[in-house]
């Protein structure tokens, strides 16, 4: 299979959740009885005229500066001409040359390497209907009826087109997930795969190596997880390659991914179906959108994933805790950034925040933020371990303590105990007691032994009831020994 | 004169003060109707009941002191390409009969809440594309000046309704002369106001960028009435005019001295019939010696206005026809596969004039003819656009016959639908600028057929348009009602 | 100029099933009324920005609220077919 070069380009559509729907004030709802979210314009009702919903423009006008995309100033809606069954008017409401976003990009990375993926676009437009195949023969095939069902008619969709840059699967999958993921940090879409709210198409197509011309590309649909998108790709790929080896061709087509069995599927190519007769959309004015426009929809933009890692690195964070807190939910994201605030160190945090305390949240089945936790409570906390005067496995004991509303971290340690003894006089004693009993370990490292100082220390700490701060314990034994 | 044939403005005077309640003006009109819709055919339903009744809750309205003003208790009709909640509305196409609407236009709502008495819903050609109401698939509408010539159209019904006295107003829709032409043909006042004037919604749609709604009235006055009652910005409708309209009756003195008249020279010659010529002259001395000044002035992109106009027309309605497939609502003819039951559907539920249009449309939009045909003629607009904005820094108002030809004859031209197209080739460059533009009847020719004068004036200038026309009226004097002799 | 027109094509993208001899009474008349339309070829039109509104009025958005939804039972009794609440067609898939 080698001598073959993979090039994919991934189609991402976002359904948006607006309170109402793209052209009409039809609710935006997922699981409601069927055609009960439904007027005359989103069913295409004669005489039904659509009208835009600001919010879906802001909210496309964010994504497109989220992607790094230019955002037109003026830009047009076109009509899609096609007939289907779950389409209501037989044309789509759609964007043709001029989207509203142009030009953008969005890194992505696998093993580490790091790769541009150009964003050729991104358009508004209307979803469909869903159509539900009824009959004896099973899901699609032999079905006996349609049923039609119009609530998703007309709920505001954002589609996406990448460049053709990405040139494997892992990497298809690391866009995707990567694309989610801004989607998701915007608050502009559910962007759940399973219920259809974020999809992905993939554009496949092979050459050999070092060819600049691109191969026959191929369209794949159907993925409803990134695990596979990155099975159908991957599928795809080893197709077209096995099916040029032995000397066929690939056509351009759609195929079907089936999950199941693991291989995607030609669809029927219908003849002349691919002429969309675009226009513009005359019941539509055109979109103009101003510089103030622009500027309050960037000003709006929160932190996106790749700053929020660039940021993290910058904090000293090693790459492992960059992953893991990038990935994590926004509240454990959020105790991190004020618990940095509050003056504790950034690497400490990190495995406080991903550790502990997300693990003490799970075993009590709620959210970090339910836990009540400040940023200053777990700096306090962390200074106290820092400072000697908190043992790190007496710490986790005070954060249940200060969770379970004991008072602030040194309240609790106090409260319950946990304060290691850091006064030098009030050890010396133990000290002492502990050479005097133990002679032959103190000979042993003054002879050179230096492990022997352990076994030292530990007799210390048994002696304080483990109160006593163990490094300052190494420290008064060593002086007393090296003396 | 008769109960029915008196204008609106008459009849809301008596009803103001009490000479006649709209229970009766409501019952006139509908013996009216009964006595000549079986020839004239301008009613594709009649909704009997519910114009009584609304006439009755006039009365009690009027009676209790809170009549709603000038359209109170008038009984007016409706082209039935405007949806009407629980009233049949087809569009005259087979593939929409007995389809019940579960929402009203926003002119409907708009007439409801001024107290206009309803009475039906009249005939046009199908889906308001033809210039002579034959394209109806329920038969033709006949002309009341004639009833073996057309009436125009495609809101013939309408203007027959007017002109006969089975309303005392009625709305049109307007692509490309579908309100002026056969408003001309029957001899009353027909207006297309300016693009986004009155909302769409609606209206179901023939060519989007084109389509108007106005008024057919039997005077320069009622016209005003009728349009103010409907006219404003609706939120439904994105291409709705957000701004203030002024009101018309200052208008209406007619006080035309010192304006300026251009007289388009493209609109002459070669295929202009003499009476419409002479009227033409005629209106135009009037004119002059209500003291205005007239001047010629050319617009040479209107001689291929018509071809640009039968390029976007058919192109934005074959996707605007494209809903009517048998799924959701309509009549459906069954197929194995959701496609065939769509195309069998279609083929048999649309006429012949629909399908040329959808299959022009479709051809022009297709891919590697796009840019020879649908994108040239959307330039050939643009250019249309600025020659008539440079004639308008010239004159006031523009001036031209709204039709070549009087009533012609049913049946002359259904077989040729390039010389039917030709019957709109004054009143269609005023769709395509989005300019308002009105006909108001000024002669008759030597058979007894009506003579309409078009005024058309810049976008948002209706003030100004009705002045001129206000004036033609009054100079002219033209007895605007047919002589009925159409008992069964 | 001729015009070529391929109209068994222009009808299934219209989803129209007409016979061959409406097919050929339509491409006749398409013909003549292109003849007529292609004159828009003859205008010197390349200085001029294609127009397909004639207002100049911009976005016309609405704001994002919901207003009621029509009642489900009016709008399927206009349904040519209808069952528990569906719209209800043949088969619109054929996948092998």
């Amino acid at each position: 299979m080698s001598g073959w070069e993979p090039v994919i380009g991934i189609e991402v559509h976002v359904e948006l959740k607006t309170e109402s729907k793209m052209f009409c004030g039809c609710a935006v709802a997922f699981g409601d009885e069927p055609n009960t979210n439904v007027c005359p314009v989103c069913l295409g009702l004669p005489g039904a005229l659509p009208v835009t919903n600001e919010r879906a423009i802001e909210w496309i006008t964010r994504i497109g500066l989220a992607l790094g995309c230019e955002i037109s100033p003026r830009s047009v809606f076109h009509r899609k001409n096609y007939f289907y069954a779950d389409l209501p008017k037989n044309y789509q409401i759609s964007q043709y040359d001029i989207p509203v976003c142009h030009d953008g990009f969005l890194e992505v990375e696998v093993d580490g390497t790091r790769t541009l993926v150009g964003i050729e676009r991104a358009h508004m437009e209307e979803d469909t209907g869903k159509s539900l195949h009824v009959g004896d023969g099973g899901r699609i095939h032999g079905a006996e009826a349609t049923l039609l069902d119009f609530n998703r008619s007309g709920v505001p969709l954002v589609e996406i087109v990448s460049r053709p840059d990405i040139r494997s699967a892992a990497q298809a999958r690391a866009y995707a997930q990567e694309l989610r993921a801004v989607v998701a940090e915007l608050d502009v879409s559910d962007a759940r795969m399973e219920e259809g709210s974020i999809r992905f198409d993939a554009n496949v197509s092979v050459r050999p190596e070092g060819s600049e011309e691109f191969g026959t590309k191929v369209e794949v649909k159907n993925m409803n997880s990134f695990r596979s998108l990155e099975r159908a790709v991957d599928y795809e790929i080893t197709r077209q390659i096995r099916a040029l080896e032995e000397g066929g061709t690939v056509i351009q087509e759609t195929r079907h991914w089936d999950e199941e069995a693991g291989v995607t599927h030609s669809m029927r190519v219908k003849e002349g179906s691919s002429d969309y007769r675009y226009f513009t959309e005359p019941d539509l004015l055109p979109l103009v959108l101003d510089e103030e426009w622009v500027e309050r929809a960037r000003q709006s933009l929160p932190e996106l994933p790749a700053q929020r890692r660039t940021r993290y690195a910058a904090l000293g964070l090693d790459e492992q805790a960059v992953t893991v807190l990038a990935a994590a939910a926004p509240d454990v994201r959020e105790l991190f950034d004020d618990a940095v605030a509050a003056g504790a160190p950034a690497s400490q945090v990190a495995n406080w925040v991903t550790g502990e305390i997300t693990a003490l949240a799970r075993r009590r089945d709620t959210s970090v933020a339910e836990l009540g936790l400040s940023g200053g409570t777990l700096a306090e906390l962390i200074a106290l371990v820092e400072d000697g005067e908190v043992s790190a496995s007496a710490a986790k004991d005070v954060l249940v303590g200060v969770v379970d509303g004991e008072g602030s971290p040194r309240e609790v340690a106090e409260g319950r105990d946990l304060i290691l003894l850091s006064d030098a006089g009030e050890l010396e004693g133990a000290v002492e007691s502990v050479l005097a009993a133990n002679p032959d370990a103190a000979d042993r490292y003054r002879g050179g032994e230096k492990k022997a100082i352990g076994f030292l220390v530990g007799q210390v700490m048994r002696e304080t009831g483990g109160k006593a701060d163990p490094r300052l314990v190494n420290q008064l034994l060593r002086e007393r020994l090296e003396s | 004169m008769s109960l029915p044939d008196i204008t609106i403005a008459e009849a809301s005077a008596l009803l103001a003060e009490g000479d006649l309640t709209a229970v009766e003006l409501t019952q006139a009109v509908l013996e009216r109707a009964a006595m000549t819709e079986a020839v004239l055919h301008s009613y594709l339903t009649i909704d009997r009941e519910g114009a009584l009744q609304a006439a009755q809750e006039s009365d009690l309205r009027r009676e209790r002191g809170s009549s709603r003003g000038p359209l109170d208790g008038i009984p007016v009709a409706l082209k039935d390409n405007m949806c009407t909640r629980g009233v049949e509305t087809t569009a005259a196409s087979q593939i929409l009969a007995g389809w019940i609407p579960p929402y009203d236009a926003h002119v409907v709502e708009r007439l409801r809440q001024v107290g206009a008495v309803l009475v039906g819903k009249t005939n046009l050609d199908e889906f308001a594309m033809g210039s002579s109401t034959e394209n109806s698939a329920y038969g033709p509408s006949r002309n009341p000046w004639n009833p073996d010539r057309v009436p125009g159209g495609s809101s013939g019904g309408s203007a027959v309704a007017v002109a006969a006295g089975s309303a005392l107003g009625a709305f049109g829709s307007d692509t490309g002369g579908s309100i002026r032409q056969p408003a001309s043909l029957c001899g009353v006042v027909g207006v297309k106001p300016t693009y986004g004037s009155v909302s769409r919604y609606g209206l179901i749609a023939f060519a989007s960028s084109l389509d108007q709604i106005g008024p057919l009235a039997r005077s320069v006055e009622d016209a005003a009435i009728l349009l103010e009652a409907i006219w404003g910005h609706d939120p439904r409708d994105a291409t709705s005019y957000p701004g203030e309209r002024p009101g018309l009756s200052p208008a209406l003195d007619g006080d035309v001295s010192g304006m300026k008249i251009g007289v388009v020279k493209e609109f002459s010659g070669e295929g202009f019939e003499k009476a419409v010529q002479s009227a033409m002259e005629a209106s135009l001395s009037a004119l002059a010696a209500a003291g205005a000044e007239i001047v010629e002035v050319s617009i040479p992109t209107v001689e291929v206005a018509l071809s640009a106009y039968y390029l976007i027309a058919p192109a934005e309605a074959s996707a605007n026809l494209a809903r009517f497939d048998g799924v959701r609502y309509g009549n459906r003819v069954a197929g194995a596969t959701t496609e065939e039951l769509m195309a069998r559907t279609r083929a048999e539920g649309f006429g012949p004039e629909p399908i040329r249009r959808i299959l022009l449309g479709t051809y022009a939009l297709s891919a590697g003819y796009y840019d020879a045909f649908y994108g040239k003629a959307q330039q050939v607009r643009a250019k249309l656009i600025s020659e008539f904005s440079a004639a308008y820094e010239q004159c006031d108002v523009l001036v031209s016959p709204t039709s070549p030809t009087v009533a012609f004859p049913l049946g002359a031209r259904v077989d040729d639908p390039l010389s039917m197209y030709l019957a709109d080739v004054c009143t269609l460059p005023c769709n395509l600028t989005g300019d308002p533009a009105m006909s108001v009847p000024v002669a008759l020719d030597t058979d007894g057929l009506p003579v309409g004068f078009q005024v058309m004036a810049p976008a948002l200038k209706e003030e100004t348009m009705f002045r001129v026309a206000a004036a033609v009226e009054r100079a002219v004097g033209f007895e605007i009602r047919p002589p009925l002799e159409v008992e069964p | 100029m001729p015009i070529d027109i391929d109209i068994a094509h222009v009808a299934r993208l219209a989803r129209l099933a007409l016979d061959e001899s409406e097919l050929e009474t339509y491409r006749k008349q398409l013909g003549d009324i292109l003849e007529h339309a292609a004159r828009v070829q003859s205008v010197a039109t390349d200085d001029v920005e294609p127009t397909a509104h004639p207002l100049s009025l911009v976005n016309g958005f609405r704001p994002d609220e919901v207003r009621p939804s029509l009642d489900r039972d009016e709008v399927l009794s206009q349904a040519p077919e209808a069952r528990d609440g569906y719209f209800v067609v043949p088969p619109a898939l054929e996948v092998e």
